[in-house]
């Protein structure tokens, strides 16, 4: 069955959608990333959808509800390179993914992510 | 179209009644047309040249008279094939003139007027020779009547055609404001800004939403300050559309900082109830800046020689 791959990389785990996303994709790669970040106890996802040009509501949601659920399992998320187009679409049907951290590429995803994660550290110290 | 089609049938319907005799009279014009058709043509020329000069002297005489003999000549041609203006195929080849004509002197900013008067001009030596030619009284009234029926007809198409053109002209200047009203600029490496001036609406706030997305990409922008100092009005649509822009960028990995806001503005927004949220605001595009530039870890210092000198 066709999947996304989702990488490991050291703490992180790193996902990048180059097909064409359909509803049961969707569903097997939010499955396949909680398991993941379960399983490694990974403290941040990084989410690239560059090569996502069509989006609908199921999708959207889709991406919105991975997020969260990340971040439920205490790894944060950041959703890089969004087109504008689908950032239009996903605004105009509401899904504005508050509280999902996003970048404009990889690069600058994984430098939030690092910030964030080693924020994280800092207070677990300070406690 | 189908509206001018029914109005030149219904304009057409009372006075065709006879039927037979007025196609007589109608080939008769034809006829007419055909033999005189060297003098109806150098008569209008003239008439044309009166009726133009005084306005507009600008184009040229051969020009005129090579459309003016392109269409007489077609005109003699679909009169001989079909004396009704009805029938389309007969008279396509000189709508297709009276287009050309009249779409060029469209974007020679002739007036509608000046336009119609290419056909209506027509007139005047073509009803000289039908009276030289007719036979009775009640001839030369039903053949006048036929030719004006069809000079109407196609003055009308003329003119509707001008303002076809016109308004053609019209929609491609708006495109081009608008295209030129949303300009993205790069302020700094990571810095867009966005100036926004004059009235938003619905069309126009569509375009600024996606020149700055597509400048955010460009640029790899992390920051893109809207300035809104030359928006005259804020309503509630603009406001929500500013914050779906916001969002918008948000969700892009990019920040967006509102400066510039007037202080009526700022009380339109508070007393609308419109909640910005979590955007910052700034007063001034330089303060705006300069919050940027920290937020980037950067910042702005006077030159260590000058501070030496002072």
């Amino acid at each position: 069955m066709e999947r996304i791959p989702v990488l490991k990389l050291n703490q992180f785990l790193l996902v990048t959608i180059q097909v064409e996303l359909h509803d049961q994709l969707a569903l097997t790669l939010q499955d396949d990333l909680t398991t993941m970040v379960s399983r490694h106890g990974s403290r941040g996802v990084l989410i690239d959808i560059s090569a996502l040009d069509i989006v609908d509501s199921f999708i959207g949601r889709t991406l919105a509800h991975i997020a969260l659920l990340s971040r439920i399992l205490d790894a944060e998320t950041v959703l890089v390179g969004m087109r504008p187009a689908v950032a239009i679409t996903m605004v105009e049907l509401g899904l504005t993914l508050p509280g999902v951290r996003t970048a404009l590429n990889v690069e600058r995803g994984m430098a939030l992510l690092r910030e964030a994660v080693g924020d994280d550290r800092d207070e677990n110290d300070a406690e | 179209m189908h509206g001018e089609d029914g109005s030149a049938h219904a304009r057409r319907g009372d006075p065709f009644k006879q039927g037979e005799n007025v196609n007589n009279n109608a080939t008769d014009v034809a006829a007419v047309v055909a033999r005189y058709k060297a003098d109806i043509l150098k008569e209008w020329v003239q008439q044309q040249r009166e009726g133009s000069s005084s306005l507009s002297g600008v184009r040229s005489n051969g020009d005129a008279l090579e459309q003016s003999s392109q269409f007489i000549d077609l005109f003699s041609a679909a009169l001989t094939a079909d004396p009704t203006v009805e029938n389309e195929s007969a008279w396509a080849d000189v709508r297709t003139v009276l287009e050309s004509v009249s779409r060029a002197r469209a974007i020679q900013g002739f007036s509608p007027t000046e336009t119609a008067t290419f056909v209506l001009s027509l007139k005047q030596p073509l009803f000289q020779r039908l009276r030289q030619e007719a036979k009775s009284a009640e001839a030369l009234g039903d053949a006048v009547w036929a030719v004006s029926t069809v000079l109407d007809s196609l003055g009308l198409y003329t003119t509707e055609v001008f303002l076809r053109s016109r308004e053609e002209v019209i929609m491609k200047q708006q495109q081009e404001l608008l295209d030129l009203s949303t300009p993205v600029v790069e302020l700094f490496s990571g810095v867009l800004a966005l100036p926004l001036i004059g009235t938003l609406d619905s069309e126009r706030t569509h375009s600024v939403m996606e020149n700055l997305l597509e400048g955010i990409v460009e640029h790899e922008a992390a920051i893109a300050i809207i300035d809104i100092t030359g928006v005259p009005t804020v309503d509630t649509l603009v406001a929500q559309h500013l914050i779906k822009t916001i969002a918008a960028a948000r969700l892009m990995g990019a920040e967006c900082i509102i400066s510039g806001i007037r202080p009526q503005i700022a009380q339109t927004i508070v007393h609308l109830g419109v909640d910005l949220g979590d955007v910052t605001t700034k007063a001034s595009l330089a303060d705006a800046l300069r919050l940027a530039l920290a937020k980037l870890g950067r910042g702005i210092a006077p030159l260590k020689s000058s501070t030496e000198k002072s």
